[in-house]
């Protein structure tokens, strides 16, 4: 399905990735495949305790050992004032722990040696004597008066970080006051972590007679990461070289900054050589970023025939033990008051309370689009409880509450402005291909008949928010959240485009050429995508957030629209007309004459007069560059169905059918954006079913590698069937608007809202994920439906 | 540590290594003949990122010492375009990496050569195996990305060239 363009791998087209043939050769290149010459290996000795206070730290026996260069304590940084870091949400986090260590595997000291296997050697012989605390670990307990302090160096006798407020609380107040109907539901949305299959690292390269920093680093901000490096280091930012190779994998856990990237950087510093810091996956799921945590109690408020008139919610959020949560610095609990989601809800409120816990730190990772998935889990668990209260269908409650298509641009109760929507196909769409009646049905007698299996079919009609953003509200410590792209024709009709924006694996390379090949006529094969060295790429704020279409691929078509204009004065003087009467066609990427189409110029032969007949009035050559601030978000949207089948005997979800429409506007390759689908939900998947990263009251990780922090396999995902409508986004320059986060922001209340429909006609009202048999079992039993194995 | 010498074939080629007795394959693998295409994703043998193809089947080199490869035939993601297999469809390329190109069965690439390795090891067997007898014999691979759809349509695909049918557009 081609939705405008040509056939050379424009816009719409199916094209194959052009990174796919190093990737399958053994040839990318991620960071723990980069050697140096005389490069050191650098190991993190970590605290075996969630909370205890520093008494002793002994390197001796470890600098003793023969390969063995250097024991680093937060003393040696201090030296250097790199004992600490800022955070994105203007907290400091410790590099290396001085005095106290606040969760469990805290960065505690380093090892730098000749390979890594002595510097785990090392490590192990870097004693630290500790006198242990009583530790906190969740968010209702953190904000108890006699809970242990997590932050003594802040002075405060409180864990209390902040509370942030949205909407208008008295409306809300009035909305409820006046509702025939109102639910209220308790939900937990669990500490999960994206764990990336690659982990964090980088290869750090102080180079003496240059003055030069180079950080290779599994970077999705390698601009912003430089930036930050040469604030916080004192190195000149043109001294200061990030790149970011090959990633394999971000899922927003390679946006932070990490005390172990810092440790590597100041260690090549110190020693004059290159250090190379990976860190092994357990280590990665109990220190790196993790996601949610938002204990949420929502209310929903309406009318007896369905009318919905408010939202209310209170939330409680862990965000660990220092604020490094990585978003805008205006938005302290992200972009969560979309939580009004796809209704037209005259009156809404939030209020939100976030503690310090003795947790590792994070909460903004893991396709949240800054918190946006739980704002949609939010909204889609209360709109089902409302249509359970009512006894009404969901769908229709769903439909009934739509914000309508003419309503767009659309200005909810919390302040967002949606740019463009039209739910209502696609819920029809929806139901249709999933024959809802027919499910009904079945579901039906299913219960009539007592069956060992319950039928129950979910469904999320979710809007989402993405592409951050315009300057004036958002900003990365300070920094603009605008992104770039600069476009150069060479003289024989090729092109190189360097990008901002930075992919993980989401294909860029294939699909900026492809934007490229479309607004310039261009074959897709003769656009290359350069992205991650901050050397050579235009300044940009890196991909996370579905952000990189929005605003990375505006800037592309702008600039190649400046290019446009350009060829088209180089065309006229070739054509030696007016350049008023010359025109540009899209299907052929050439230049003619209005009215004399056999006077024309390709695309390549203006690329070349460009460099070899310039006109006189212009500069030689062909390029343009384009920093985008963009006007709005984008408000891609959805309508997932789940079909699952509950085991009575044994608590097993059975997920049956999923099925995804994503409407993200114009699409660019429909291939690609069905391989982010796929994904998406997979983790939907994981985070309704198996994900969960858990705590002992002791503040021991407990789920915190892949034997016990379950990503789903083959086995559990099942195949999906992936749909779509187009509705463009109106103030975007091609129409298009972000998706990668869409389906793991719209699938687990799908998914959620379909195991609680299989159990609706008990009362069951709520299941907290992760929906393991064992906790679904327990819920099937309290409503007398489980069945006695037969 | 005293270290052993140990002699085994890498992609066609008699490879010899002096390494510690500890040493992990994959670390050998990885760092002592550069071959880095074969991955580590876990500490714990769950992700199949560092899958090989060994003496006829598919191990995770992670869970192997280097000294318990000597005397073994082994095939990394390297070695693929190398095999007899290779050109049999429309590139070059030996048919599993050209299933995963075209039915797109990859994204971040991490997980991909395990997983290919995998799905040759399986192609071995079955010369056109079920939907779930391919989602079985991928189960010790983990993917973040691509939610495993395309992957089993990527070893179709490469069942299909390998069995001389026709694969899907």
């Amino acid at each position: 399905e081609k939705t405008c363009g040509h056939d050379r791998g424009g816009m719409g087209e199916d094209v194959r990735r052009k990174e796919d043939r190093r990737f399958v050769t053994g040839e990318g290149t991620y960071v723990d495949d980069i050697k140096k010459d005389g490069m050191l290996h650098c190991e993190i000795v970590r605290s075996p305790h969630g909370h205890a206070r520093v008494v002793d730290i002994d390197g001796s026996r470890a600098e003793s050992m023969d390969d063995v260069v250097a024991v680093i304590t937060a003393e040696d940084l201090a030296a250097h004032d790199l004992a600490t870091m800022p955070t994105l949400m203007d907290d400091t986090q410790e590099v290396l722990v001085r005095e106290k260590v606040k969760f469990q595997s805290q960065e505690v000291a380093a090892v730098i040696a000749t390979d890594r296997y002595a510097a785990k050697d090392g490590a192990e012989r870097v004693e630290v004597e500790y006198d242990t605390l009583d530790a906190v670990v969740d968010a209702a307990d953190a904000k108890a008066e006699d809970a242990p302090i997590v932050r003594e160096d802040l002075e405060e006798d409180t864990n209390h970080i902040f509370t942030w407020e949205a909407g208008d609380e008295e409306a809300t107040e009035q909305a409820f006051a006046d509702a025939d109907v109102t639910v209220e539901q308790d939900m937990y949305y669990q500490r999960l972590h994206p764990a990336p299959i690659e982990t964090c690292g980088c290869v750090a390269d102080w180079d003496e007679d240059d003055e030069q920093m180079t950080v290779h680093m599994t970077s999705q901000a390698p601009h912003a990461h430089r930036t930050l490096f040469s604030m916080v280091s004192g190195i000149p930012e043109h001294k200061v070289r990030i790149v970011s190779p090959d990633v394999g994998g971000g899922f927003g856990n390679k946006v932070p900054i990490y005390p172990g990237y810092v440790v590597a950087a100041a260690a090549s510093y110190v020693l004059e050589q290159p250090v190379k810091w990976v860190e092994e996956r357990s280590e990665n799921v109990q220190t790196t970023s993790f996601a949610r945590d938002y204990d949420m109690t929502g209310r929903i408020a309406a009318t007896e025939d369905g009318e919905i008139l408010g939202i209310d919610t209170e939330v409680l959020a862990n965000h660990g033990a220092y604020n490094a949560a990585a978003q805008p610095s205006k938005f302290p609990a992200g972009f969560f008051k979309i939580f009004t989601g796809s209704y037209d809800v005259p009156a809404a409120h939030a209020s939100l309370d976030a503690y310090y816990t003795n947790t590792a730190p994070g909460g903004i990772a893991y396709r949240c689009s800054f918190r946006v998935t739980e704002a949609v889990y939010l909204v889609e668990r209360l709109v089902k409880a409302l249509a359970q209260e009512l006894d009404a269908d969901p769908a229709e409650i769903r439909r009934q509450n739509f914000i309508p298509e003419d309503a767009f641009p659309y200005e909810s109760a919390t302040g967002w402005e949606y740019d463009s929507g039209n739910y209502e196909r696609a819920l029809d769409k929806a139901l249709e291909s999933v024959d809802y009646d027919g499910l009904r049905e079945e579901q039906a007698e299913r219960i009539e008949n007592d069956d060992d299996t319950l039928l129950g079919i979910g469904l999320s009609t979710f809007t989402e928010i993405v592409g951050a953003g315009p300057g004036k509200q958002c900003d990365i410590a300070g920094v603009e959240m605008f992104d770039s792209c600069e476009i150069r024709v060479h003289p024989t009709g090729t092109a190189t485009v360097r990008i901002g924006v930075q992919t993980q694996g989401q294909g860029h390379e294939t699909t900026f050429a492809q934007i490229v090949a479309e607004e310039l006529g261009l074959d897709v094969d003769s656009v290359e995508v350069e992205h991650g060295d901050t050397d050579t790429e235009p300044y940009g704020l890196g991909t996370y957030a579905s952000r990189s279409t929005p605003v990375g691929g505006a800037a592309t078509a702008v600039a190649a629209r400046k290019v446009r204009e350009k060829a088209k004065s180089v065309a006229a003087n070739e054509l030696e007309a007016d350049e008023e009467d010359v025109v540009w066609s899209r299907e052929s990427g050439a230049f003619s004459i209005e009215g004399a189409p056999e006077r024309t110029v390709t695309i390549e032969e203006v690329a070349a007069a460009s460099y070899m007949n310039s006109p006189a009035d212009e500069e030689p050559g062909l390029e343009a560059v384009d920093y985008y601030d963009p006007p709005n978000m984008t408000y891609p949207f959805g309508a997932y169905v789940c079909v699952v089948e509950v085991d009575r005997e044994t608590g097993e979800v059975d997920i049956r059918q999923f099925y995804a429409l994503d409407d993200c506007g114009n699409r660019i390759n429909p291939m690609i954006i069905e391989g982010q689908v796929h994904g998406g939900v997979a983790q939907g998947i994981g985070t309704a079913m198996l994900e969960h990263v858990t705590y002992d009251d002791d503040g021991n990780v407990t789920a915190g590698d892949f034997m016990n922090y379950l990503l789903p396999t083959a086995m559990e995902i099942p195949e999906m069937e992936t749909d779509y409508t187009v509705t463009p986004s109106p103030h975007h320059p091609i129409g298009a608007k972000g998706v990668g986060e869409s389906p793991t922001v719209g699938s687990p209340p799908a998914i959620v809202n379909a195991v609680v429909d299989a159990m609706a006609h008990a009362g069951v009202r709520h299941v907290d994920m992760p929906m393991t048999a064992d906790r679904v079992w327990e819920v099937l039993d309290d409503a007398g439906l489980s069945k006695e194995p037969s | 540590m005293t270290e052993k010498e140990i002699t085994f074939t890498v992609n066609g080629t008699e490879r010899e290594l002096r390494v510690e007795p500890r040493k992990l394959l994959v670390h050998a693998i990885r760092e002592d003949l550069d071959l880095t295409g074969t991955h580590i994703g876990c500490d714990t043998g769950n992700c199949g990122a560092c899958t090989v193809y060994k003496d006829g089947e598919a191990v995770k080199s992670c869970l192997q010492f280097a000294p318990q490869a000597d005397g073994s035939e082994i095939t990394t993601v390297e070695g693929m375009e190398d095999l007899p297999e290779a050109g049999m469809g429309e590139s070059d390329l030996h048919p599993v990496q050209e299933g995963f190109h075209e039915m797109h069965g990859l994204q971040c690439g991490f997980c991909t050569p395990g997983m290919m390795l995998a799905g040759k090891a399986l192609l071995e067997e079955h010369d056109d195996p079920s939907e779930t007898e391919i989602r079985q014999n991928i189960s010790g691979n983990l993917c973040r990305c691509t939610g495993y759809q395309n992957i089993v349509k990527s070893i179709e695909y490469a069942a299909d060239v390998l069995a001389g049918r026709e694969p899907p557009e």
